[in-house]
């Protein structure tokens, strides 16, 4: 281990296991890692119910290691129920740990929710205080920082009106102000960005780098692929309570797509059964770069390629013209074929269609195969809804000036403007 | 450099009286929501708090002092009951208003980390401030009657104080066990009722016969009561069998009520 005045957060072994019971509706995966420990505090007794209650032991995370070193953003994801939120909970103390345990070397702050314990009745004066004490900020602190945090949430005329009069996006506005404006030397958060309008949300975008950039470290919990992109540089995958890889944001996102079931579609492999006629069959399909590698995902910066693998069985009467069909949001968003001839010869043959960077958006894309010959029309084989990919970007994109949400679109060209 | 550091407690340690008081000032505004909670957007506001008491004490001296004519020692009978009804309502109140309160703040101990006992403590808030303004009524009611000073009203803030730590302590248990069982949400009340009934509040302990005295006088709350009113208005002291009980009463409930709490403290975000 390096020096330990390096590391920020050291966690060894951790783990939380709950009993659940199993004539309760325990549901499998994030309802039961949220669910009760055991029913009662007597554990023999079970309310309401003459049979015994077995209880099983569930361990929401298990021996799990990781260090963050100070001043790095370091990303935590994972499928729901693969303990993210679980570690969250132990990190900021809110429930213990049933082994092992956790160092946090600063003075820790953790927003797992915006505006928890905003009093609807207070004011927004009051509801700053309230609020700032609750993340653990003194009094005094606060006085120091209230212009700013009022600033920074836009709510000047209103301050002194009870927050039940404010629009949601005041509300929010101020709730995120208070948080961002606490000073410590570890921030846990989990998904705060969602919130809010598109000039908030680049302002907090903008107060997340601030906080990283003075060196303070940061530890992201995200749903959203491409916030941890574009803000971590460290990331650790979880899987089943257990930590799966930890390394460069990259790497771990990709290999997050590759076991990720919904898009486990990136590569098709049809050779046990190829669909197709006597002319021609489909064998398989994957996604490619340049130099050949199979991709499991794509950046929106990156050309990438889709190959189909198929078989000429026989001379045909025409050529075999390669068709790819492209769906998004359950909308067609083109179809391409190649503009030159196809080869013709019997036996195992690869088209790839390239994919230039800044031609899709960021999102999900599904791939029908089909491979058609012309007059007479034949269509030889349609392979639909087994293939799909993702598309992911970084947030840091300069055309998005800040803004964090998904850009809507099938398309997402960077295109020259002229600005006068 | 602070360093955090987390793992599963296996013994009963104590609390972290440090850390509490470093957060005394959300301990300040957690108070000031649940005093404001009870009297924003009412019109009368602190007239409530005043005929809260008021009101009870002057129908039960109509009735026990000028109708049934039981005992009061000499003294008013509507002072008798006031001065009964201030050191029982800090205690009922706070077991009444505390008692609920984990359970009730489910969403910030879900969410946030900050010393669990700051909760409880905060909810005490409104019920002391509704015992300084019973305090006050009871001066202005004193002066009406023309009662006395005396060296024995030094003894005030003990008993007062002495009902505060012993409601704190039992608080403590009803709020943790409320967690997990929310039958003691109905028990509470009901329990306090049937307490209230034992404890000479609304007539003295002269009432009781001399062969029950001993039995009647291991209730805790027989020498909160009685304390506080010999405090204020002078008479016979309390029994050393009434003062006794009042502190193993306060002590006992103190530890019993640490010790629970502790135990279950760590579970409760699993659980709420």
């Amino acid at each position: 281990m390096s020096d330990s005045s390096d590391i920020a957060i050291t966690v060894r072994s951790l783990g939380k296991s709950y009993r659940i019971g199993h004539l309760e509706t325990v549901a499998a995966g994030e309802a039961s890692a949220e669910g009760a420990p055991r029913r009662g505090i007597w554990p023999w007794r079970r309310a309401g119910g003459r049979q015994r209650l077995s209880s099983e032991t569930f361990w929401a995370l298990r021996d799990v290691d990781f260090d963050v070193p100070r001043g790095k953003v370091f990303g935590v994801i994972g499928r729901n129920g693969a303990g993210k939120s679980t570690l969250l909970k132990i990190l900021s103390r809110i429930t213990e740990p049933s082994t092992g345990m956790a160092e946090i070397r600063g003075r820790v702050g953790s927003l797992l929710e915006v505006g928890t314990g905003f009093h609807p009745e207070f004011s927004g004066r009051e509801n700053i205080y309230l609020n700032g004490t609750l993340l653990g900020m003194r009094r005094r602190e606060i006085d120091r920082v209230f212009d700013a945090i009022v600033d920074f949430a836009d709510v000047h005329r209103f301050i002194d009106t009870p927050v039940k009069r404010y629009s949601s996006g005041m509300y929010v506005r101020l709730a995120f102000a208070v948080a961002a404006h606490l000073e410590p030397d570890i921030l846990i958060i989990d998904e705060v960005l969602a919130v809010g309008d598109l000039q908030f949300q680049k302002k907090c975008l903008g107060k997340m780098k601030d906080v990283t950039g003075q060196g303070r470290t940061v530890l992201f919990v995200s749903h959203s692929l491409s916030t941890v992109n574009s803000l971590c540089d460290t990331c650790m995958l979880l899987e089943n309570g257990g930590v799966s890889q930890i390394g460069p944001t990259e790497s771990i996102t990709a290999s997050y797509f590759a076991s990720s079931e919904e898009t486990s579609g990136s590569s098709l492999d049809l050779r046990a059964d190829p669909p197709g006629d006597s002319h021609c069959r489909m064998l398989g399909a994957r996604m490619v770069d340049r130099s050949g590698e199979s991709l499991s995902y794509a950046n929106i910066d990156w050309e990438f390629g889709l190959e189909m693998t198929y078989e000429l069985l026989e001379p045909s009467t025409g050529p075999v013209v390669p068709n790819f069909h492209f769906f998004t949001g359950g909308q067609c968003a083109f179809v391409t074929s190649p503009s030159q001839d196809p080869p013709v010869s019997p036996g195992l043959h690869q088209s790839t269609v390239w994919l230039p960077a800044r031609l899709l958006n960021e999102g999900t894309y599904s791939v029908n195969f089909a491979a058609t010959t012309m007059s007479p029309q034949c269509v030889h084989f349609y392979v639909q809804d087994q293939f799909c990919f993702q598309v992911i970007e970084d947030l840091h994109d300069v055309a998005r000036h800040g803004y964090v949400h998904k850009v809507p679109g099938a398309v997402r060209p960077q295109l020259n403007w002229s600005l006068q | 450099m602070s360093v955090t550091r987390i793992q599963p407690r296996r013994r009963l340690s104590f609390f972290e009286w440090k850390e509490i008081f470093e957060y005394r000032d959300l301990l300040y505004y957690l108070s000031l929501r649940d005093i404001q909670v009870r009297y924003k957007q009412t019109s009368l506001g602190v007239v409530w708090v005043i005929l809260q008491p008021l009101v009870p004490a002057i129908i039960f001296a109509v009735l026990f002092g000028n109708f049934a004519r039981l005992p009061s020692n000499g003294q008013p009978y509507l002072l008798m009951v006031f001065t009964g009804l201030i050191p029982w309502s800090l205690f009922s109140n706070t077991i009444g208003r505390a008692g609920g309160s984990l359970v009730g703040n489910a969403n910030l101990l879900s969410k946030i980390y900050f010393p669990r006992l700051i909760i409880p403590l905060a909810s005490m808030g409104s019920v002391v401030v509704d015992g300084l303004v019973g305090l006050a009524v009871l001066v202005v009611l004193l002066a009406l009657f023309g009662v006395g000073l005396g060296w024995h009203m030094l003894a005030a803030p003990f008993f007062l104080l002495a009902a505060f730590l012993m409601s704190f302590g039992l608080t403590l248990i009803v709020a943790s066990l409320n967690v997990y069982h929310r039958d003691f949400g109905y028990a509470v009340p009901f329990a306090l009722q049937a307490w209230n009934y034992l404890t000479p509040i609304v007539y003295s302990s002269s009432l009781i016969p001399q062969k029950w005295l001993f039995l009647f006088s291991l209730n805790p709350t027989v020498g909160l009561i009685e304390g506080f009113r010999w405090s204020v208005l002078g008479g016979v002291p309390i029994t050393s069998t009434m003062f006794l009980s009042m502190l193993t009463g306060l002590v006992g409930s103190l530890l019993i009520g640490m010790a629970v709490f502790q135990r279950i403290e760590r579970g409760f975000a699993d659980i709420v």
